[in-house]
């Protein structure tokens, strides 16, 4: 005789029987390795002996504590203990409860004398035959009440042969429906209103199949897309029967799938003759379907009665559910969960309209599977963390709402009349982004942290950086809202062999060389400081896009987020940037109404002129204090013959050498007067909407940036460039007589980057730019002497490993955050990369690099 | 780094014999702080200079780890160690002319101790505070004092003087006198030190400053910043000095106490009122919510009706000091099971400070961006929910009661504004009715007829259970 048990995919197992009943054996044979948690196990873990019995409380706390992980996890677990009390049976089915998963019990009923001659041919098991005689009357007393115990399966295997010839299968679960792909076309609550809903099939391109009466059936899109109704069909509205008889036979065609609602719960308790209250449009429903022959009844009891609470799709990217699921929940089965799939994560309390008040789940919604969900009618169908609710009222005269998946696109039609009175007005069921639907968890961000990016693999983020970021974010940044990105650090050229400079271009060409990058484009590097420029149309666009509550259209910032100006100057600088892209034609160009810059804002001394006050000045006045009166003072010693030439010509080295400097920092400080004076020098468009354009060439982005200068020449300012060809020696030297010229005249120095914008080589992403700065700029960095030989020949050992690789995690971390960013990611997921920018600046790196 | 002395005494060229150096030589001493050359730019009999040249290595000073201090100016490749005369020079004086530092003299005995007309010239001194403070701490030592200070660039006269004096010091005194003043007023005036303060540096200050310090009318001033504010290190240099004059240590602490009764400090009243408010709310579970350095926390421990602390403060740095102050490490476990510290943010949602009878924000609110107090808002009523919030925050209309404060200039350089009543109040009712909480005003401080107090404390109390 062989038996076959079908268990469920995702389930709790506890094995039942004697001790020497086979329990490890059968384990063995039918589960992997480490499905299978054994309380012998356990206990060789705590005590070094599996049959210690004293240490049995310890060994089952540490196996209660596995299974919890694992199945936290959704993974299978098989609990290997004898299991024959009660006590220890209702742990599992509790366990199994905590993580909604199935429990499941298989009992190995084996003959006592089979059992103790097992353990007699096993030394290591000393207890006499009376243990196994007491288990076995534990055990024949508990067969009988184990459903009742709360195990959703139970399956007795009675010999050894039964046991021997078992064979055991894994059944997934009905709302594992991860091997549907779509597309799909998901539909809110429709409640009735089937001459709205026949209108929205229509709109989203299906083809109505009517019935002799001229009744729909069926709905067919001449591309195979499906419909995926959201629970709900039915109550209050004109026709129930109508949408019931139309969502049925799409169902029952293959061309739709559906989830119940609480209206379809509590009609099926209805129909079944139960006590409900009949409220809520029920009478509606039920005298519409006393006119419907009985028979139809009957269909719509057993179709709503199979209907599964949440389906998860697509792999596991798409979680449809009545009224939404929070992740923990997906791909789950428990009283629990279908109770929350249908109505919601509800508080127990009713608010002053007599309706339950529900907890805004999908604000702390973290998952990255897509939920849709309807149930509570919201004027406006609005992504929230990645959840959207499509109810929009089209019962109280809204809207019936579909979104296309995968392509995220809302379908509407509106109501044709108001059909029932709301109870209460139309408020967001959960707050979106513009009213603190973007509100982030702590967890977001603190502790270490991997975060992936599509361009350089997994980025580690350590505790201790994560924290300092932390204040910096809290206290000095703006609202991380206005923050969608942060700019990556960039790595300066090799260090250059030539006596007399640090840093020379020759470096950077034969760099970008040796990574196959044929032609760069050298741009000039400002006297400014790096700017983030995000600019929105109008006050409209900054509201939905960027969830504005203080009137803001946009933000100016620096590397570590700070505003630049007061929110005042912020706004007249907006204005004068949304004025020049309006007069360049961008947004229409770019098809967006914001834009995401990359830019210089000069002056330096602009934000910086407490630093240059403070530190560069003060240098240069204790210099010109010093050394003058150094030099006159060894002068005198040298006119009464003393021996001191080297150390006056050295004081009178660095005499000049402090004037230089003094003429370096003077070169980044003119007066600013509010705005006047101040200057924006954008040179790449990071992001607008739906777009990160780092696949353009740097002379498109400067292109870009040429025509705002052309509408706007005051307030912006150009970038000079000079495209090289890193394999053509008089090119390689035009760059370096360019970048001499450049700096010679006092410039900071410039920056090359592969001409294609991003670039892939044989080792991953190729650096987005080398800085190679100028000689007397770096007099700023390294202090005015660096450029005697005995400090200069010191400088030239440094190391710059750790510097290119932040350099390149950094970027890939930018990148990220504007790709989460243009595909509309929820706020926490675009924050998520910016942090991590903000964290890793804080690594100790030589911040002079 | 430059400095000279000159003696116009008879047979000026002494100095020399007082110094153990010969002023027809030219002396090159490497030390760690750079290399020191001594040499006489002008030797008669009528008058002698030295001049002593410390040349620094400022990429020796980065990128040697022994100068890691406690100044972030030190880090930098562009700092002022090369030029301005600081505890560097100090240092170099010491080592340089030790033997003359002590008084001593073996060549010429009889020179030793006697009181010399001398000219100290230092280019440049850096001094915190302006010109004054500098003649401050050397004329009470017996200096006439010539200080300017010199521009901070010529050519960008708008942005004034510079922290840098041009300083000739001019007096009759005793060589070693003069030394000593210099090696510890030096580093004194600079109040960035080179070097971390260790033990030894208490003894170094005594041993050098021991003999006027004491008499000094700055002594505390000179004593803190030349121990660089390590607040240990200083109550016991303080307390030495005072043995070192055969008083008792208490009586030290006396003499302060003598001073006209200080008003009990504002920052004690508050702590005071809030853990007042705390009771009458009958909290038992308590976040404080910028804690700082844990104060407040300390006064909270105290009372075992407290039975759950914590302590939430942004700035990771700042908690490491609290669970130092409180010594965590060592306290007792059943009163550690008391208390918890966490890194939180009034940016970002925080579970762990959820359902707490009650919230502080002490000194809170003020430090956040107007623009940012929504978030502050949300967190702590929306989310935190406690039974009661209880804020205190200064009342700007007090300010002008500060003597030598600004008009409309605030406490604090982190403040981001000051309330005055009105506007608290306005805040504080809208936000209570926003979230479902009353609110009531108290006083704290000494309370003025027109200004009001100093600080302004409200306690707000939930009325509605948690949306």
């Amino acid at each position: 005789m062989s038996t076959s048990i079908a268990i469920p995919q995702l389930s709790l197992v506890a094995l039942v029987g004697v001790s020497g009943s086979g329990k490890s054996t059968f384990a063995a044979r039918h589960f992997g390795r480490f499905e299978v948690v054994s309380s012998d196990f356990c206990r060789g873990l705590v005590a070094d002996d599996e049959n210690d019995q004293t240490v049995s409380g310890d060994a089952f706390d540490v196996l209660y504590y596995i299974a919890g992980k694992r199945l936290a996890g959704g993974r299978l677990t098989v609990v290997d203990a004898t299991n024959v009390q009660r006590d220890a049976r209702r742990k599992i089915v509790d366990l199994a409860k905590a993580h909604d998963v199935l429990p499941v019990a298989i009992v190995l009923d084996v003959p006592e004398s089979v059992c103790l001659e097992r353990n007699r041919e096993r030394p290591d098991r000393d207890f006499g035959p009376h243990v196994v005689r007491r288990q076995r009357d534990q055990l024949r007393r508990s067969l009988r009440g184990l459903a009742k115990e709360g195990f959703r399966q139970v399956h007795v295997l009675r010999s050894i042969d039964e046991i021997e010839a078992v064979t055991i299968t894994r059944e997934r679960l009905f709302n594992d429906r991860r091997d549907e792909h779509g597309p799909f076309d998901v539909i809110g609550d429709v409640h009735g209103c089937r001459a709205e809903l026949e209108a929205l099939l229509d709109r989203l391109g299906y083809a109505l199949v009517r019935d002799d009466a001229g009744r729909a059936v069926d709905a067919v899109h001449p591309e195979g897309r499906r419909v995926v109704f959201l629970g709900d069909l039915v109550d209050r509205g004109p026709d129930s029967p109508g949408v019931l008889r139309l969502a049925m036979g799409m169902t029952a065609a293959g061309h739709a799938l559906a989830v119940p609602g609480n209206h379809e719960h509590k009609l099926i308790r209805a129909l079944d003759g139960r006590q409900v209250k009949v409220g809520h449009g029920l009478a509606e429903t039920l005298a519409q379907l006393e006119a419907e022959p009985p028979d139809f009844t009957v269909t719509v009891r057993e179709w709503c009665r199979d209907l599964v609470s949440h389906l998860v799709l697509d792999d596991g990217k798409l979680v449809v559910a009545h009224a939404g699921l929070k992740e923990a929940y997906h791909g789950r089965a428990s009283g629990r969960v279908r109770s929350f799939a249908l109505y919601g994560d509800t508080t127990g309390e009713t608010d002053e309209f007599g309706l339950p008040v529900r907890y805004p789940w999908a604000n702390e919604y973290r998952g990255r599977a897509m939920v849709l969900y309807g149930h509570t009618p919201t004027p406006e169908a609005e992504w929230v963390n990645n959840t959207m609710c499509l109810d929009t009222g089209c019962v109280f005269g809204g809207q019936l709402t579909a979104l296309r998946y995968p392509e995220r696109e809302v379908v509407q039609v509106p109501a044709e009349r108001v059909w029932y009175e709301p109870v209460k007005p139309l408020v967001p069921a959960v707050a979106a982004p513009s009213r603190g639907g973007d509100e982030l968890d702590l967890t977001d961000v603190l502790g270490k942290r991997v975060v992936e990016t599509a361009h350089h693999g997994r980025v580690t983020v350590r505790a201790e950086s994560a924290a300092g970021a932390l204040e910096v974010m809290s206290r000095f940044a703006l609202h991380p809202r206005w923050l969608p990105y942060l700019p990556p650090t960039m790595a300066p050229v090799a260090t250059s062999p030539l006596p007399d400079v640090l840093e020379h271009p020759a470096e950077a060409f034969a760099a970008f060389a040796a990574d196959g990058v044929e032609q760069v484009v050298c741009e000039e590097k400002h006297m400014g400081s790096r700017a983030v420029v995000l600019v929105c149309r109008d006050q409209a666009a900054a509201t939905r896009r960027f969830g504005a509550t203080l009137g803001e259209t946009g933000a100016v910032y620096t590397r570590t987020g700070r505003s630049f100006f007061s929110s005042a100057l912020t706004a007249e600088l907006l204005d004068g940037v949304r004025a020049a892209v309006a007069a360049a034609g961008l947004w229409d160009e770019l098809g967006t109404d914001w834009l995401l810059l990359d830019a210089e804002l000069l002056p330096w001394s602009a934000k910086a002129e407490s630093l240059l006050r403070g530190q560069y000045a003060s240098v240069g006045a204790a210099a010109r204090s010093a050394l003058p009166v150094a030099v006159a003072e060894l002068s005198a010693a040298a006119g009464r013959g003393l021996d001191v030439a080297a150390l006056l010509d050295r004081t009178t080295a660095r005499a000049a050498n402090a004037a230089a400097f003094a003429a370096a920092y003077r070169r980044y400080v003119w007066p600013v007067d509010g705005l006047d004076g101040v200057q924006v020098a954008p040179f790449q468009l990071l992001a607008s909407e739906g777009a990160t354009w780092h696949d353009r060439p740097h002379l498109w982005h400067l292109g870009l940036a040429d025509r705002l200068v052309a509408a706007d020449p005051v307030l912006f300012r150009p970038t000079r460039r000079l495209e090289v060809s890193t394999s053509s020696a008089p090119s390689v030297a035009a760059g370096v007589e360019w970048w001499s010229a450049l700096t010679d005249d006092g410039g900071e120095g410039m920056v090359v980057k592969p001409a294609a914008n991003l670039v892939r080589g044989g080792k991953g992403l190729v650096q987005p730019g080398l800085k190679v700065r100028g000689r007397e700029y770096l007099r700023l960095i390294y202090g005015p002497d660096y450029t005697l030989p005995a400090n200069l020949d010191r400088l030239k050992d440094r190391g710059l490993g750790h510097k290119r690789s932040l350099a390149l995690r950094e970027y890939a971390l930018g990148l990220e955050s504007l790709e989460r960013l243009a595909r509309s990611g929820p706020p926490w997921r675009v924050h998520e990369p910016v942090f991590a920018v903000l964290a890793l600046e804080s690594e100790p790196v030589d911040p002079r690099l | 780094m430059l400095l000279t002395l000159t003696s116009t005494a008879a047979h000026a060229s002494d100095l020399g014999y007082l110094l153990h150096k010969h002023p027809d030589r030219v002396q090159r001493f490497d030390l760690s702080v750079g290399v020191a050359h001594v040499f006489y730019p002008e030797a008669t009999d009528e008058r002698c200079t030295v001049a002593l040249l410390l040349e620094v290595d400022p990429i020796g000073l980065v990128r040697g780890r022994r100068f890691g201090g406690d100044a972030v100016s030190l880090a930098q490749y562009v700092n002022d160690r090369p030029y301005a005369a600081s505890s560097m020079l100090s240092v170099a004086l010491g080592r340089v002319f030790g033997s003359a530092l002590k008084g001593r003299c073996d060549a010429r005995p009889e020179l030793a101790g006697v009181p010399l007309p001398l000219e100290v010239h230092v280019p440049a001194l850096p001094s915190r505070g302006g010109a004054d403070v500098v003649v401050d701490l050397f004329e009470p030592l017996g200096w006439t004092v010539d200080a300017v200070l010199r521009p901070l660039d010529p050519e960008l006269p708008a942005w004034g003087d510079s922290r840098y004096a041009d300083v000739t010091l001019r007096g009759t005194l005793p060589l070693d006198q003069a030394l000593s003043h210099l090696y510890v007023l030096l580093p004194v005036l600079d109040g960035a030190k080179h070097y971390w303060v260790s033990s030894d540096e208490v003894d170094k200050l005594i041993r050098t400053g021991g003999s006027w310090l004491q008499a000094h009318p700055r002594r505390d001033a000179i004593v803190t910043r030349y121990l660089a504010h390590q607040r240990g290190f200083v109550t016991d240099a303080l307390t030495r000095l005072a043995e070192l004059d055969d008083d008792a240590p208490d009586e030290l602490d006396e003499t302060e106490e003598a001073d006209p009764p200080a008003p009990v400090p504002l920052a004690t009243l508050r702590r005071t009122a809030v853990v007042e408010q705390l009771r009458t709310a009958g909290a038992h579970r308590v976040v404080d919510l910028g804690c700082g350095e844990g104060a407040l926390l300390r006064e909270l421990l105290a009372d075992s009706s407290f039975t759950e602390i914590v302590g939430a403060d942004v700035a990771p740095r700042v908690l490491e000091k609290a669970a130092d102050r409180l010594r965590l490490d060592r306290m007792g476990e059943r009163q550690r099971d008391r208390i918890t510290l966490l890194q939180s943010s009034v940016t970002y949602r925080d579970d762990r400070l959820a359902g707490f009878d009650a919230v502080v924000l002490m000194e809170v609110v003020e430090h956040v961006d107007p623009e940012r107090l929504p978030d502050l808002e949300r967190t702590v009523f929306g989310h935190a929910r406690p039974g009661a919030v209880v804020v205190t925050t200064p009342n700007a209309e007090y300010n002008v009661l500060f003597p030598g404060m600004d008009e409309g200039a605030l406490r604090h350089q982190d403040h981001r504004f000051e309330w005055t009543r009105a506007e608290f109040a306005d805040w504080a009712s809208r936000v209570a009715g926003a979230h479902g909480y009353t609110v009531a005003f108290a006083p704290v401080g000494e309370l003025d007829p027109d200004a009001g107090p100093p600080t302004q404390l409200a306690v707000f109390t939930r009325t509605e259970a948690p949306a």
